[in-house]
């Protein structure tokens, strides 16, 4: 897992053809469900209420470690299709730099055709991860400041 | 299988169905490539083409602010807006216009009574009663006046229907419950509360009632006089109304000891610096500049239920549950949330091993519109051991045509989610 991944530009790029062969809706959350059961997930002892995204209508999990420059992540929830969100987040952020992750514009909702479910606005816990992923970011930019 | 809405317009004598869903221009739209099916009711009814007129008229030609000026446009206003509480008195059998006291919903008009009668009448000792079926909002004001007067909230258990028993309730009604506030229907389950019982069994104790009549305004009559309850509590949206208008219908021996919880303009008799002295009954309980366009929405959405008629609402909603129940139970992987011998247009189900919220969101994707989660009853759904539910919740503008629509859309969705029928 601790293989240092491609850069975010091209990881986003290649989901979004992944998605570009998919023909209708239900293709699409299929393939999104199915990215979902890859993740990890936690144990029920990380499901702290610390870990807990607010403002998702399914509960989400996600804890970040700082390693090695980089920023690791594991993330956990109840609902398939968060599952899923969580996979594509993780693909695109998982053991990025924290600088990296601060400056990348994470336009992949709009571009697989799922804009309605993953944009931002709607409770299902995006906007919740992608804040607090930013926020741990920019704590660990602030430690490796200090060093 | 399929029932057409000619032959149930039939059964429900003169209403022409398709001409009063042809009244609601929201409904007719197409959501994700489907045409949407609108089951989310309970959450806010979609507003017919008379309400949204009434109102815009209202902007366009009579906005003036009410109760001040001598104009003639505040003149209008002020006599649609008088009008419009002397029609909602009526549609509640109050006796006299001055026990309707318009807020901003029902939230808020829990909050006054919570607040402002909470103040005046709790100490420590005393107990508030609700039941487990309540809403947040007729739940978080009370645990608020408890906390501020020392009081003690006790709840009446729901059983495993769903229901509350009638015998569980005169039980804890006793010498020291000072108030039984109670949801008549639940809006996550359906229940329908025999809300003149429980208040007959209150008074004979002396106990002050308030009903949260929020689910019951767009589908049953009311008639406080009849229930002889305290307070009722119901908001314009869920009847066809606007949004952020609400009603208090108080009687008036209470409110009028009720102290204002708000402040300002229009509530006030004469302001000196040192102090001031409060306004007759209604307006000392509405301070500030109301909501005018509201309040006259509220009556247009008045006239509208009043329309269509009460037997005819009743009968088309039961026709539209009993279809719906009939063809849910057919999906075996569904599994519904209480049953209820008594129940109203609202059906709460889960499907075990599926989030509502993923049901939800591939529902929506076929134009299906109803609510996921925990309906504002977070200790109802831990009742049941469940974090939400998927809920359907049905109006006169629903058809037999967008229930199947429903059927196939679940099917759809579980075989998507690979729940399959033999699971």
């Amino acid at each position: 897992m601790m293989n240092i991944p491609s850069n975010m530009k091209s990881i986003q790029d290649q989901l979004a053809a992944d998605f570009e062969y998919l023909d209708d809706w239900e293709e699409r959350y299929a393939y999104l469900m199915d990215l979902g059961k890859e993740v990890q997930g936690l144990s029920p002892e990380e499901k702290t209420s610390d870990n807990l995204i607010r403002g998702c209508q399914s509960r989400v999990w996600l804890i970040t470690r700082y390693e090695n420059n980089r920023l690791w992540m594991s993330a956990d929830s109840e609902a398939f299709i968060a599952r899923g969100i969580i996979a594509l987040l993780m693909k695109v952020f998982n053991g990025q730099t924290p600088s990296d992750i601060l400056n990348e514009n994470f336009d992949l909702p709009e571009r697989i055709g799922l804009t309605a479910h993953l944009s931002p606005g709607r409770a299902n816990g995006l906007a919740g991860m992608l804040s607090r992923i930013r926020h741990d970011a920019s704590l660990a930019l602030g430690t490796q400041n200090r060093n | 299988m399929k029932q057409s809405d000619q032959s149930v317009s039939g059964k429900t004598h003169q209403t022409d169905w398709k001409a009063v869903r042809d009244e609601f221009p929201a409904l007719h739209q197409q959501v994700n490539g489907y045409p949407l099916a609108y089951f989310d009711h309970a959450a806010t009814a979609q507003k017919p083409r008379k309400v949204i007129d009434a109102m815009t008229r209202y902007y366009e030609f009579d906005n003036a602010n009410v109760h001040r000026g001598v104009h003639s446009l505040s003149q209008r206003a002020t006599l649609a807006y008088e009008e419009a509480r002397q029609k909602t008195a009526r549609f509640i059998c109050a006796k006299d216009p001055s026990e309707i006291i318009f807020t901003s919903g029902t939230t808020a008009s829990v909050n006054v009574v919570a607040l402002s009668w909470g103040r005046a009448h709790l100490k420590p000792g005393d107990e508030v009663l609700v039941t487990g079926l309540e809403h947040h909002a007729n739940l978080v004001p009370w645990q608020m006046a408890c906390a501020m007067t020392g009081a003690q909230l006790k709840i009446v258990p729901v059983n495993e229907f769903g229901e509350v028993s009638t015998d569980s309730v005169a039980e804890m009604l006793h010498s020291k419950t000072r108030i039984f506030a109670f949801s008549w229907i639940s809006n996550a389950l359906g229940t329908i509360n025999p809300a003149h019982d429980w208040v007959q069994l209150a008074r004979e104790k002396g106990i002050t009632t308030l009903i949260d009549a929020a689910q019951v305004a767009a589908h049953h009559p009311i008639d406080v006089q009849h229930l002889g309850v305290d307070f009722l509590c119901f908001s314009a949206h869920k009847m066809m109304g606007p949004t952020g208008l609400g009603v208090l219908y108080g009687k008036k021996s209470i409110l009028e000891t009720l102290d204002p919880v708000f402040g300002g303009g229009d509530m006030i008799d004469e302001v000196t610096y040192e102090k001031s002295t409060w306004a007759d009954l209604p307006y000392r309980l509405e301070a500030g500049t109301p909501n005018i366009a509201g309040v006259i929405g509220l009556s247009a959405a008045i006239d509208f239920l009043e329309s269509i008629g009460w037997q005819n609402i009743s009968r088309r909603e039961s026709e539209l549950l009993q279809y719906a129940l009939e063809k849910l139970s057919e999906i075996p992987q569904i599994r519904f949330i209480g049953s209820p011998k008594e129940r109203a247009g609202v059906i709460s189900f889960v499907v075990d091993g599926v989030h509502p919220y993923d049901l939800g969101i591939l529902l929506d994707e076929q134009g299906i519109a109803l609510r996921t989660g925990h309906h504002c009853a977070q200790p109802l759904m831990r009742h049941f051991g469940i974090t939400g539910t998927c809920r359907v919740s049905l109006a006169i503008y629903n058809t037999f045509e967008e229930i199947d629509q429903l059927d196939r859309a679940i099917k759809r969705a579980l075989r998507l989610l690979g729940i399959s029928q033999s699971n």
